[in-house]
């Protein structure tokens, strides 16, 4: 895996370890608060922040946000750990920890902010840390394609949740979460529909509902611990953390429901059957997580309290026994080499915690009494059978997916762990097994046997996590007890039916790999194809608006320049035009040698001569400026012309003759006419008055007086109006660097032509 | 293009063109002229001096590189507003001293504000002899 050679990362170690400490001691902290949040407490923090915009740095710590702080630090310290072993002496190891303690206060910051915006910021947050983390091993392209789907997915998701939030910012008339919550009647709003789909969008690409599952199990590019954290037991469930947050306001809508359980369903199954189809452990674990996720989504559409709360007694299960597994994976794979199950089995042998590990795992997966796992199988079924619509379809599904669940853990039992040893070779692994260091199979052990207890004795959880985190969602106190034995009911006979399938599913586990693996992977490919057909369509636009050529893009500006105005200029009325008596000879003469320079340069046939009808347009010009008292705008464009001139002259040499260019000189006369009649028209629908002169009578009085100078318009560019002028100097440098650079740089002919 | 006329005449002219340059960028806040007039001018001159006598003559006589010119005048244009902001005025406020000045309001006055059309004056300058020596130099 990620183990480079090179010089290992002694700080990047001390970081680890700072960081699994800090996360412990934040994780005690949390747990300390849990007496006082189970009692109906809701901690809070504000921070002034951007008041304008009614943004605080607002925290609130309730039961829903508890449930998923405590994960978030206590899983934190046992993966930190863990990994400081698992990329023992890479080179990188302090940039995997620094990425890591972002992805933690992110995503600690989400779960405990108490405002969209700042939430949002969190949110984003853990996008990015997930990006760096997949593409940790860069070097791999795999990994690049991993990291750089699950931003673009997740990242559109985020654009899309950001819009949800400020429309619902808007309808609530405040971003404060709290506030939001308290509010009647906001599924009534007009823009609720809006707000729905945005925030929806948000949370299925986070959390990987169907059809944006594909980045998720491509995100097992990253090291393990990382998938078992990010990928399977925190990151992930944001998008659930969402739904759940929002229950409250957002819920009880027919298209709350409908897109939740449809949604939740649907990926529930089919990520379950998607499963079987791995021959890769980590592959097919990261296809239940999308299982497991799908069916917390479907959970939170419904409105009954037993629906919510098997929604988190299963989000606690499943974090457990799905990071155990993960980390159990990853211990594995770092003794032998491989994570195929087909090339594994009777690791009980030779790594016997890192097995003991497994099984318990495994058992709360399959949710086998005592576990935890058979607590929250139960609670499910009863969930689903109380989601108002359509029971009987749902708990058919959840029945389907729990029993593909059973089929994988009995796998894992009875090929990888006990099973028939297999010896090192091509179908065996690729090194001996030996037990992996004390790091690695602590954590996952500690974890799973967590299932354990918590199974044996459901109260340490039940009273004092879900039954908060179903207080805070529902909105109204809540009392939830999770018993291991419920007597004999409905969700014992689905129980039963579920272990029946699971073990036919496992008894034809390799048919059926077999079968479904000659299914082709759809959605993967959909993505290239959809990258490439965005690439492609784009390199199309953009040939078509940048053909490259100075004359179009000149001719397509001047034409909207001339038009543009012209049309407002219409639409106004038009333009009524009196004729003076006297015309005074000196400014007509002025006026004719402008003309005569513009027939000149749009007539001429030598380049040489057009610029020299461009110079006589100038002269007449600047000579019309010093008849109307501008003498500095004058000067100005006089010595402008000249530099034109100098300039153009030099570049003349390396240009081809005006009769190369043909036809395209009729076009090029015509769009100069436009602009002079559109600019020629706006100056004498300007002139007449409506100026307001006060400001500059202000300018002229206090010339003298404040700023010691007569010459009006200097003393606007040097003092009243410095700043302006200081930019454009800036601008002026920046250009003259710009273009020398162009000048110099040679030009290269690629084979074709103009594209790069 | 280089003919002895031009070579002759260029001497004088390019001499006049520098000393009309200043004094337009000096007497600009008063009467027509200005840091922007004046850098043209100055640039016409230099211009003139490259097509006479080589763009190697126009950039010994110009001592640094007109890149450099326009960086040194975007600096000090920066620095005549800073002044004014160290002095704790807002920043770019024109701020006047009458040198040998008896009280009466004589003197030599000069100002933040021509520092800052200074700048103006070598911005312009250097920019366009940046466009027209490179362009000169490659043909």
């Amino acid at each position: 895996m990620g183990v480079a050679s090179g010089s290992p990362d002694r700080a990047g170690a001390v970081l680890g370890w700072a960081l699994a400490l800090a996360a412990a001691l934040a994780c005690a902290g949390f747990a300390q608060l849990v007496p006082s949040v189970a009692a109906g407490t809701a901690h809070e923090m504000v921070l002034p922040w951007a008041e304008r915009l009614g943004v605080s740095l607002a925290f609130r710590l309730d039961g829903l946000s508890q449930v998923f702080a405590l994960l978030i630090t206590g899983f934190g310290a046992v993966i930190a750990v863990y990994a400081g072993s698992y990329l023992k002496g890479h080179r990188h190891l302090g940039r995997f920890f620094l990425y890591l303690g972002l992805f933690m206060i992110g995503m600690l910051g989400l779960v405990l902010a108490d405002d969209l915006i700042l939430m949002f910021v969190f949110w984003e947050v853990t996008t990015v840390a997930s990006f760096l983390l997949i593409g940790f091993d860069h070097a791999k392209p795999e990994a690049r394609r991993s990291a750089w789907q699950s931003l673009l997915i997740t990242g559109a998701g985020g654009l899309a949740l950001l819009a949800g939030l400020v429309l619902l910012g808007i309808a609530a008339g405040t971003t404060r979460i709290s506030e939001i919550l308290a509010i009647e009647g906001l599924t009534a709003h007009p823009l609720y529909p809006a707000i729905l789909a945005l925030v929806l969008l948000g949370a299925f690409t986070k959390s990987a509902q169907i059809p944006f599952h594909i980045w998720l199990p491509n995100a097992m590019a990253a090291p393990t611990p990382v998938s078992a954290y990010l990928h399977s037991a925190t990151m992930v469930k944001a998008g659930v953390y969402l739904l759940a947050r929002l229950h409250p306001a957002l819920s009880g809508t027919e298209a709350w429901m409908w897109s939740l359980s449809l949604a939740g369903g649907v990926t529930m199954v089919m990520a379950a059957v998607l499963a079987l189809r791995q021959s890769d452990l980590k592959l097919a674990l990261a296809y239940t997580s999308v299982m497991a996720l799908g069916s917390l989504v479907m959970f939170l559409g419904a409105e009954a309290t037993i629906a919510i709360a098997a929604a988190f007694t299963f989000l606690i299960v499943h974090a457990l026994y799905k990071a155990a597994l993960f980390l159990t994976v990853g211990s594995i794979d770092h003794a032998t080499g491989t994570r195929e199950i087909a090339r594994l089995g009777g690791l009980w042998r030779t790594m016997p915690m890192t097995a003991m590990a497994g099984v318990l795992a495994a058992g709360s997966m399959a949710g086998f009494p005592p576990f935890l796992g058979f607590i929250g199988k139960e609670l499910k079924y009863e969930g689903a059978l109380a989601i108002a619509e359509e029971p009987i379809l749902l708990a058919a599904a959840a029945v389907l997916a729990n029993a593909l669940m059973v089929t994988l853990a009995l796998s894992i039992l009875f090929r990888v762990i006990l099973g028939r040893k297999k010896p090192v070779g091509p179908d065996g692994p690729p090194r001996a097994p030996h037990e992996s260091p004390v790091a690695l199979w602590l954590g996952p052990l500690a974890l799973a046997s967590l299932g354990l207890v918590f199974g044996i004795a459901p109260d340490l959880v039940g009273a004092t996590l879900v039954q908060p985190a179903v207080t805070a969602v529902t909105g109204a106190p809540q009392v939830v007890k999770l018993k291991l034995w419920h007597g004999v009911n409905v969700p014992l006979m689905m129980s039963f039916a579920t272990v029946g399938i699971g073990l036919l599913g496992y008894i034809f586990h390799g048919a059926l790999m077999r079968t479904l693996q000659r299914m082709p992977a759809v959605a993967d490919r959909s993505w290239d194809a959809l990258l490439g057909a965005i690439a492609t369509s784009f390199s199309a636009i953009s040939r078509a608006v940048q053909p490259g050529s100075l004359r179009i893009y000149l001719g397509v500006s001047f034409v909207v320049m001339a038009v543009l105005p012209l049309m407002a200029l219409v639409g106004s009325g038009g333009l009524s035009l009196t004729m003076s008596d006297e015309l005074d000879p000196v400014v007509v003469g002025a006026a004719l040698l402008a003309i005569a320079g513009a027939i000149l340069a749009a007539a001429a046939e030598r380049r040489m001569a057009a610029l020299g009808g461009l110079g006589a347009v100038g002269a007449g010009v600047a000579m019309l400026f010093v008849l109307y008292g501008a003498p500095d705008v004058a000067i100005t464009q006089l010595m402008v012309d000249v530099m034109l001139i100098v300039l153009v002259a030099s570049v003349m040499v390396r240009l081809p003759e005006l009769r190369a260019i043909g036809q395209g000189r009729g076009i090029n006369a015509a769009i100069a006419g436009l602009m002079g009649v559109a600019v020629a028209a706006l100056t004498l629908a300007i002139a007449p008055g409506a100026v307001d002169s006060a400001v500059s009578a202000d300018m002229a009085a206090a010339s003298v007086p404040e700023a010691k100078g007569r010459n009006i318009v200097n003393v606007i560019l040097v003092d009243f109006r410095a700043l302006d002028t200081f930019g454009e100097i800036v601008v002026v440098a920046a250009a003259a660097i710009g273009a020398l650079a162009l000048i110099r740089m040679k030009p290269r002919r690629s084979p074709q032509g103009a594209r790069p | 293009m280089s003919t002895p006329i031009l070579q002759a005449a260029a001497r004088i002219l390019v001499a006049l063109l520098l000393v009309f340059s200043l004094f337009m960028l000096v007497r600009g806040h008063n009467a027509p002229g200005g840091g922007f007039i004046g850098g043209l001018i100055a640039a016409a001159a230099f211009a003139l001096l490259a097509m006479s006598h080589g763009v190697d003559a126009a950039r010994r006589a110009l001592h640094l590189p007109p890149e450099m010119v326009a960086g040194i005048g975007v600096g000090l244009a920066l620095l005549s507003g800073l002044i004014a902001g160290l002095a704790g005025e807002a920043p770019f406020t024109g701020l006047w001293l009458l040198l040998g000045s008896d009280g009466g309001g004589k003197g030599l006055p000069l100002s933040t504000v021509l520092l800052f059309d200074v700048g103006v004056w070598m911005v312009v300058l250097g920019a366009i002899l940046t466009l027209v020596l490179a362009l000169e130099e490659d043909v």
